[in-house]
Formats: C-alpha cells, sequence, structure tokens
C-alpha cells in the first residue's frame, strides 16, 4: 500500500486545485466590487452571480484543510502552526467576507453599507493574498526543525516567497474574475470586464508563472517543466481567445492553464510536501508525514464514494443557475419598514 | 499568562461562541423544512409565511456559523499542533468526512435554496432545504464522533508515540459519540424551542397591545384585522404567531424529555468512563450517594485539600447513584479516593521533557476547576429546565388562543429564548473543563481505554509564541463581539418587523411605486442579495 500515501498527494493538489478555479472567481468578484463597480447597482449585479454558489466553493477550502489534518497530520500541523499570524489575518478576512455577503443588504445607511463593501472588499484581497502566500510557503519551504516546528519567531515566514505566492493567487482570483463576470453578466458589466480582462490578464498571471518557474528550477524536474510550457501555452490561448471575445472559450482555457500550473507546482516538489530551509533532513514528506495505511484506505473508501457526488450536484447547482445577471434583474432593495415601537 | 492558558483561552472563547450559532441552525433547519413540507402539501397561505420568516431568521443566524467554522477547522494545526501530530490519524478522519459529506451538501443546497424560490420546481426546492437540514444534523455526529474519542478514546493503538486508528468502526460508532449525539440533537431543538415560542409570543402580545385581537368574556380570543403601512397584521398573521408559539412550545417540552433522556445515560457511562469529572461535578470528596443540590464553601481545584471544606447544604440521598449506576445504593468515588488511583496510573508528575515546557517534570493536577463543573453542570440543567417549565406554562396560557396581556410575563418569554442558549454553553464548559488536565482523556475504569491519553499542556504547539497566541484571541474576540451586536440588531430588526420582513410581496400589492417601469417582471429574481 506504499501508493496510498501518493494517492492523497494527488487527491489534496486536486482539492487545492478545486478551491482555487471555484473560489478563485468569487474572492476575485469581492475585490473587483470594490474597484470595478460603479454604484451600487453593479456592485448587487456582480455580488449576484457569486450569491448562490460562494458558500459551497469555500467548502473546498475547508476540504482540503480537513483532507490534509487526516491524510498528512504532521504537513498539516507543522504548516498551520508555522504560519499563525497570517493564518489568523485570513481567517479575519474570510470571517469578514462571508457576514459581508449576506448582511450588506440589509444594511441601513450609507455608512454601514459602505463599511460591509469595504469588509467584502478588503477580506477578499487578504484572504486570497494569505492563501497564495501559504501555498507559495508549502512549496518553497519554511525555517522548520527536526520536530517540525517553525523557528525563528512569529514573522520567520516573511520573505519575497510570500509576497509571491500571495501576488500570484490575488492575480489570478482577478483575472478569473473578470472571465467569469463577463460570462455570467449582460450589458456593460459583461462589456467593461471583457476590456479589462484582455488589457490585465498577461500582468495578473505573472506572478503565477513566475512562481511556477522557481518551483520547476529548483526541483528540475523534465515533466514539471513540460507541464509548464503546456501551462504556458494554455494561456497564450486563454488570452487569444478573450481578445476575440470567445467568452466560454477563454474561460476554460484560463481553467486548463491552472490544472497544468498546479500540477506543474505539485510535480515538482513531490515528495517533499514542505521543505525545511534550516535541513533537507527535516523536510516533510509523502512518506514522513502520512497518516496509517488504515486510516488511508478508509479515506479513500469516503472520497471515491463523495468526491464524484460531491461535483455531480455542485454543477448541477451551476446549472439551475446558468443565466446571465443584468442590471435590470435585480430587484429594488427591501427595506424592513414596520419598525414600529 | 503562557501560549498554553491563552490557546485554551481561545479555544473555549472561539467554540462557545461557534455553539450559539450551531443548535440554533440545527434546530431551526429542520423546523423551517417541515414547515414547508406542510404548506406545499397544503397550498395554505399561512404555512408559506411562516417558512419565509422563520426561514429568514434562519439564514442570519447560519451565516454566522459558518463563518466562525472555519475558526474553528484551522485553529487544531495553528494553536494546537502536538495535538494535530497525535491524533491526526484517528481525528482528522471524522473532521475530513464533515467537510467533505456533510459540508457541502449544506452549503451547496442552501444556496439552491435561498436563490431557488422561481427557479426550481416546488417539490426540487423543498428537497433543497431537506438536504440542508439533514446535513447539519449529519455534521453534528462527525463533530461529536471526534469529540467523543476524546472523551473515551476507543479503535486505537498507540505506535511510535503517535495515536493510530485500528478500528474504525469501533471509532464511529463510539457509546460516547451514541449518547452525546441526540444529547446535543435535542439540545439544539430545546433552542429552537424556546426561540419559536418567544418571537411568537413578542407578536401575539403586540398585537393584542394595539388592540387588533381581543377577548370574549370567556377568554377566548377575537382574531382581528389591523391596518397600518408595510404591516402585516392580517388574521394570516395571527394564525403564524399562535401556530409557530404552540409548536415551538411542544418542541421544547418534548426536547427537555429527550435531554433528560439521554443525559442520564451519559452520566452513566461518564461514572465508568471519566470517574474524575463525575466526582467533580458532585464537588464530592467522599464517596457517596447522594445527589448535591446545594454545595458550599471553598469548592476550587487546588488540590485535594481544599476539598475537604466543602460543606454538602442540601443532598437528594441516592439520587447521585441513580444517576451513576441506576440504583440508589452503590456509592460514587470521591474526589479523594480517585486522586491516589490516578497518580498511580498516569504518574504524580508531568515527564521532564522539553516539550512539557514550563510544565516539565511539575506536579500534576488531576482535579478540574470544581467549581465550574460543578455550577457548569448544573446551569445546564436548571437553564433547561427551567425554559422547558416556561414552555409547558406556555401551551396553557395560550390555550384560548392568544396570550395574556402581561408586560412583564412577555418580557420574560422574550428573555426566556437566553436560557437554552446558555444550558448548552455550559454543558459544553462543563464537558470540555471537566476532562482537565488532559486533552484526550484516558478512561481507568476495568475495561476501559487506559492507555490512549494526551495531557492538555503537552498539546500546544511548542514554538508558537504567547505574544501570537495573544494577537489571534485578541483579534478573533474582538471581532466575534462586534459581530455578535450586529447580528442581534438584524435579528431584531427583522423580528420586529414581522412576516412583511421576510415576504416584501405582501406589501408591494398596497403600493403603487413598485411597478417600476424599465423592470421586465418574468426576468426579477426572486430572490437577490
Ligand atoms: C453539534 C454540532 C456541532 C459542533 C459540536 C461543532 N459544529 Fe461546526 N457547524 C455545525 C455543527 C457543529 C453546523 C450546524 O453544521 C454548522 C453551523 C452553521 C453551519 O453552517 O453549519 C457548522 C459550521 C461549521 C463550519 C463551516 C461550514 C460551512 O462553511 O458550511 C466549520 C468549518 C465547522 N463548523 C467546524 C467545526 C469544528 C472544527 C468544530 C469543533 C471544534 C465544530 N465545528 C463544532
Ligand atoms: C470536536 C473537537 C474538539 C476538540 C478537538 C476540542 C479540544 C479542546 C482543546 C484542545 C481545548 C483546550 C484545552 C482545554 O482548556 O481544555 C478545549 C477547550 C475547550 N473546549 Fe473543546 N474541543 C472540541 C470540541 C468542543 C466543542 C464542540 C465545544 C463546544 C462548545 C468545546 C468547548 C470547549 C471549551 C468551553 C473549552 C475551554 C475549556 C478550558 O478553558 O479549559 N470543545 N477543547
Ligand atoms: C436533566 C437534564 C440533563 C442531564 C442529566 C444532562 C446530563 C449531561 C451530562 C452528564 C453531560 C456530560 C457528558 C460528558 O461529559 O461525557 C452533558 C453534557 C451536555 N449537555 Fe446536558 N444534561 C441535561 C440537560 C441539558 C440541557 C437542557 C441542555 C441544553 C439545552 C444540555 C446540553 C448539553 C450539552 C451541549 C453538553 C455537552 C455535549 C455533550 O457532552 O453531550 N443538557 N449533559
Amino acid at each position: 500500500m506504499e501508493w496510498l500515501p501518493t494517492l492523497w498527494f494527488v487527491l489534496i493538489a486536486i482539492l487545492w486545485l478545486g478551491y482555487l478555479f471555484l473560489e478563485g472567481f468569487d474572492l476575485g468578484v469581492g475585490m473587483l466590487m470594490g474597484t470595478m463597480a460603479r454604484n451600487d447597482r453593479e456592485r448587487r449585479v456582480m455580488l449576484n452571480t457569486i450569491g448562490p454558489v460562494w458558500d459551497g466553493n469555500e467548502v473546498w477550502l475547508l476540504t482540503a484543510g480537513g483532507a490534509t489534518f487526516a491524510a498528512f497530520p504532521h504537513w498539516y500541523a507543522s504548516l498551520f502552526s508555522g504560519l499563525y499570524i497570517p493564518l489568523a489575518l485570513v481567517l479575519a478576512a474570510l470571517i469578514f467576507r462571508a457576514v459581508s455577503i449576506e448582511y450588506r443588504g440589509k444594511a441601513r445607511g450609507t455608512t454601514s453599507l459602505r463599511l460591509w463593501n469595504l469588509a467584502m472588499s478588503l477580506g477578499s484581497f487578504v484572504a486570497a493574498f494569505g492563501v497564495g502566500a501559504m501555498l507559495a510557503l508549502t512549496t518553497l519551504g519554511l525555517p522548520l526543525n527536526a520536530n517540525g516546528d517553525r523557528v525563528g519567531g512569529a514573522f520567520a515566514w516573511f520573505g519575497w516567497e510570500a509576497v509571491l505566492g500571495g501576488l500570484a493567487v490575488v492575480g489570478y482570483c482577478l483575472i478569473q474574475a473578470l472571465a467569469f463576470l463577463r460570462l455570467k453578466t449582460d450589458g456593460a458589466m459583461r462589456v467593461r470586464s471583457g476590456v479589462l480582462l484582455v488589457r490585465w490578464m498577461p500582468l495578473g498571471l505573472l506572478p503565477l508563472v513566475l512562481w511556477a518557474l522557481v518551483v520547476a528550477y529548483r526541483n528540475d524536474s523534465v515533466i514539471a517543466w513540460g507541464l509548464l510550457t503546456l501551462a504556458a501555452i494554455g494561456l497564450v490561448i486563454a488570452w487569444g481567445t478573450a481578445k476575440r471575445g470567445r467568452e466560454g472559450h477563454s474561460f476554460t482555457w484560463l481553467g486548463v492553464a491552472l490544472v497544468l500550473g498546479v500540477a506543474t507546482i505539485f510535480t515538482a516538489v513531490f515528495p517533499v510536501v514542505l521543505p525545511s530551509t534550516l535541513d533537507p533532513a527535516f523536510n516533510l514528506t509523502v512518506y514522513n508525514a502520512s497518516s496509517s495505511a488504515y486510516t488511508l484506505k478508509l479515506m479513500s473508501i469516503v472520497a471515491a464514494f463523495g468526491l464524484p457526488l460531491v461535483l455531480a450536484y455542485q454543477a448541477w447547482s451551476y446549472w439551475v443557475f446558468r443565466k446571465r445577471i443584468h442590471e435590470n434583474h435585480i430587484p429594488e432593495v427591501h427595506q424592513v419598514t414596520a419598525v414600529v415601537k | 499568562m503562557d501560549a498554553l492558558e491563552i490557546a485554551r483561552w481561545q479555544f473555549g472563547i472561539t467554540t462557545v461562541y461557534h455553539f450559539l450559532m450551531v443548535p440554533l441552525t440545527i434546530g431551526l433547519g429542520l423546523v423551517v423544512a417541515v414547515l414547508q413540507t406542510v404548506w406545499l402539501r397544503t397550498g395554505n397561505e399561512q404555512w408559506l409565511r411562516m417558512t419565509k420568516f422563520w426561514g429568514k431568521l434562519f439564514l442570519i443566524n447560519f451565516i454566522m456559523g459558518v463563518a466562525t467554522g472555519i475558526v474553528q477547522e484551522f485553529q487544531f494545526g495553528m494553536a494546537w499542533s502536538e495535538y494535530s501530530r497525535f491524533v491526526g490519524d484517528v481525528f482528522g478522519a471524522p473532521l475530513a468526512m464533515e467537510a467533505l459529506l456533510a459540508f457541502f451538501v449544506e452549503s451547496t443546497f442552501l444556496g439552491l435554496w435561498i436563490f431557488g424560490w422561481k427557479k426550481l420546481p416546488p417539490k426540487l426546492h423543498l428537497a433543497t432545504i431537506w438536504a440542508a437540514a439533514l446535513a447539519s444534523i449529519l455534521s453534528a455526529y462527525f463533530i461529536l464522533v471526534a469529540n467523543s474519542w476524546m472523551q473515551h478514546p476507543v479503535g486505537t493503538e498507540i505506535v511510535d508515540g503517535r495515536a493510530v486508528m485500528t478500528d474504525a468502526w469501533a471509532v464511529f460508532t463510539n457509546n460516547t459519540a451514541l449518547v452525546t449525539f441526540p444529547h446535543t440533537i435535542f439540545g439544539a431543538f430545546a433552542v429552537a424551542g424556546g426561540f419559536l415560542l418567544g418571537i411568537s409570543w413578542f407578536h401575539l402580545y403586540r398585537r393584542r397591545s394595539e388592540g387588533i385581537d381581543s377577548v370574549d368574556v370567556n377568554g377566548r380570543v377575537i382574531v382581528g384585522e389591523g391596518t397600518g403601512k408595510g404591516r402585516t397584521r392580517d388574521r394570516t398573521d395571527y394564525k403564524v404567531w399562535i401556530s409557530s408559539l404552540r409548536i415551538g412550545a411542544v418542541i421544547a417540552v418534548v426536547s427537555f424529555a429527550g435531554v433528560a433522556f439521554s443525559g442520564h445515560e451519559q452520566a452513566k457511562l461518564m461514572f465508568e468512563q471519566q470517574p474524575m469529572k463525575m466526582a467533580a461535578a458532585e464537588a464530592a470528596c467522599h464517596d457517596g450517594t447522594g445527589f448535591s443540590v446545594l454545595t458550599l464553601g471553598d469548592i476550587r481545584g487546588d488540590g485535594a485539600t481544599s476539598c475537604d471544606d466543602v460543606v454538602a447544604v442540601f443532598e437528594l440521598p441516592g439520587l447521585l447513584s441513580y444517576l451513576a449506576n441506576g440504583d440508589f445504593e452503590t456509592p460514587v468515588r470521591g474526589v479523594n479516593t480517585l486522586i491516589p488511583e490516578y497518580q498511580e496510573r498516569y504518574g504524580t508528575h508531568y515527564p521532564d521533557e522539553e516539550y512539557l515546557g514550563q510544565y516539565a517534570g511539575q506536579e500534576i493536577n488531576y482535579l478540574p476547576v470544581m467549581e465550574v463543573t460543578y455550577w457548569g453542570f448544573r446551569l445546564m440543567i436548571t437553564l433547561g429546565g427551567l425554559s422547558a417549565v416556561a414552555a409547558a406554562v406556555a401551551l396553557w396560557l395560550t390555550r384560548k388562543g392568544t396570550v395574556p396581556q402581561s408586560k412583564w410575563i412577555s418580557r420574560l418569554a422574550v428573555l426566556g429564548i437566553a436560557a437554552p442558549f446558555g444550558a448548552n454553553a455550559f454543558g459544553w464548559i462543563f464537558t470540555e473543563m471537566g476532562r482537565q488536565p488532559f486533552v484526550v482523556a484516558p478512561n481507568p475504569q476495568m475495561g476501559g481505554v487506559d492507555q490512549v491519553f494526551m495531557y492538555t499542556a503537552a498539546a500546544v504547539s511548542p514554538t508558537v509564541s504567547a505574544g501570537e497566541m495573544l494577537f489571534s484571541t485578541i483579534l478573533l474576540t474582538v471581532i466575534y463581539g462586534v459581530l455578535l451586536v450586529v447580528e442581534l440588531v438584524l435579528l431584531t430588526r427583522y423580528i420586529r418587523g414581522g412576516v412583511g420582513s421576510a415576504m416584501p410581496e405582501l406589501h408591494q400589492e398596497k403600493d403603487d411605486s413598485a411597478n417600476d417601469p424599465d423592470q421586465h417582471d418574468g426576468d426579477v429574481l426572486a430572490f437577490a442579495y
């Protein structure tokens, strides 16, 4: 059963991929609500493109975390405790974001509305940046001692790697969100997101490409280089189709490029799941960080049954809400009027 | 304070807070599903209104449960990394299953329910709320399996100093989990029952004091109809509140029977599995059979010596033995008997090892903080009991169709919403703090699981500093405090607004300006943020 830890490494990569692909656009939409929308109606159009699905998307993060806990407890423990401060900020950001989605429409008065908008866009930004930093550091390393504990103080994780990863995910989310909005809205919003998408795609995806380059370079595997090349081709196609106004195609190719990019990164680092920058002997690997074969087998059975099911009903929910949203579809704000003493 | 103490405070604060939202989500979710089912079956407008109104409050609360749940999931790795390494093989599995099998269903189908009102065929739409509600109950089962394993670590062996799962069936059918699950679920319904009751009472009271409803000479209600812009004060509105009130009261009474019954089963198991927790819950120093109703004196958990100052003021003879053993004679062992037993089995001092930090080589205090366990246990039962009695009284008082016009009873009814929340919080505080000094508790009794255990002092993340812990604790506590105020303000606003606040269509008919010319009616979303 030596392949079980490897299988779980692949599954966790898939869970992260699912998270980045799906929550990618809803984090991006959250950030864009702060910058791109011209008025509150547009903000509501944007919010309603992700309204029915954002919580389901966020569960991919929880599942990635939970699966790491179950399959690679050492990886989970070292990574999460090592990144204590940034993860605390991510949690705060995710809280604000979630609550603002549900509560902003219930706000009374422009000040509270403005505060909720800020919570949404800033929360989305911090969450994307923090998750990016975490993923970059699990591929590029933390100062871990023999027990797998981070040494060097609360900010030992901070460095260009964390910033690069943060920018990579933020940039990716913004681009993904523009492609998504172009696909899901109608009218002025559709046109504007198309223009912005074509203009910003190369710059937005640059940090992600750089990160993949660094990982491939450090680990120098032929497969990784091959995958990276394919990913780059995918990006070029995504850009080309975006330019020609092929909305569905460009969104799909962006997804393909992400799959290949994540595959590049995870194949390059395999079998190391969290390198120690102090001593390679302290690296956490697929083999020394995993759970017992018994637990992995149990979890494999559950995943074999559960994961396809999740994919099926989530796909169905996207189908149900497939219709484009136009400003005219947004009902009037409903204020609770009947507050009488 | 050291990192360990701060981490404990953080876990306690965030978990109790999470568990303010959880029981309401679980209880109200199922209630809403049933209401919508009745509406589809009968086609009666009253049930639609109930579905919409309680559904709205459900959603305002649900989102806070989601937001605070994420913190729980991350916290194990962040603050309790040694714990995560030690238990991951066993404990991670139910947690991952909870996410994969329950949270995905809950979140996806709730999204479909909220936005699917006009998009899905009615029966399919109904199925989505059932899926979400049942998934939240499933999620409770998984997390309680994880928690019960910490109370009673079955199906496990220690390999290379780590707990390794050897029998998944044993873990998932842990007898501790099987009794904890109904207790927690009934506790959640007690919350939902009190919530329905208190809010409906408030509305019926308002209808009466505004002169809309009145009573005849026999005290029977005469339902009236009121007008007023944007307010629903018609006859259906009356039915909404009286039905909700009576349903809530029945739920509250039945749930209390449920918690009492399952709680008794739990006490029997606890006596077997964690005798020290039971003794501490009774502040019982010496072996005995009586259940203490009031015990005074110095019940602080700083060692066996102070325990001797405890004076039992009033005991119910035999009841403790009944709770623990099911008979009235067998004495329950007290703290003074148990401490030497624990010391003999698990040592008098912590191992003198670096990973224990300042606790290395220190003496182990096997006695949980008795003030907390003693009062936690009693407050849980008392608050729960009070709300059940109140619900029974409410059923009697409303038998003629409306509420009495007494200001202070109506205030009490609204206040009564809080009691079951309190009972839940105290139940958890008792359960978790009664387990100290262990985070994974050994079961010293004959045939118990004796060799799988972990000290709380050994569980905390070794190199995370007290400063980091303090930062996140303050950050989260402040955010939680602010959001609690926001949630309460919103809930109050929607509650006061009544059904109309959840159903804009109710007053749009009377309001001509709602017909905005550039809206194509068929396309407007039935629900939008
Ligand atoms: C008995 C029930 C129960 C208990 C003891 C806990 N929870 Fe909880 N949790 C729920 C019952 C629940 C729920 C009813 O399923 C919630 C409440 C609101 C919601 O969305 O689902 C939830 C939400 C919720 C979420 C968000 C899910 C989403 O995004 O939809 C997470 C990640 C957790 N919880 C994790 C935890 C952890 C790690 C706990 C242990 C310390 C914990 N919960 C205790
Ligand atoms: C299911 C997984 C759970 C785990 C792994 C867990 C673990 C822990 C840990 C490590 C602590 C800190 C050590 C301590 O002080 O006891 C703690 C404390 C606490 N937990 Fe749990 N717990 C779990 C579930 C819950 C739940 C569902 C509640 C319900 C609200 C809860 C309530 C508390 C409370 C109130 C404390 C504070 C006790 C104190 O300060 O000593 N726990 N728990
Ligand atoms: C006659 C009434 C009750 C009895 C005998 C009782 C008994 C118990 C016992 C023995 C425990 C500890 C289990 C352990 O640590 O192993 C417990 C825990 C708990 N109780 Fe109660 N209880 C009663 C009423 C209530 C009520 C009314 C509520 C809430 C509305 C409630 C909510 C809880 C919760 C949330 C816990 C912690 C989770 C758990 O261990 O199940 N209980 N109860």
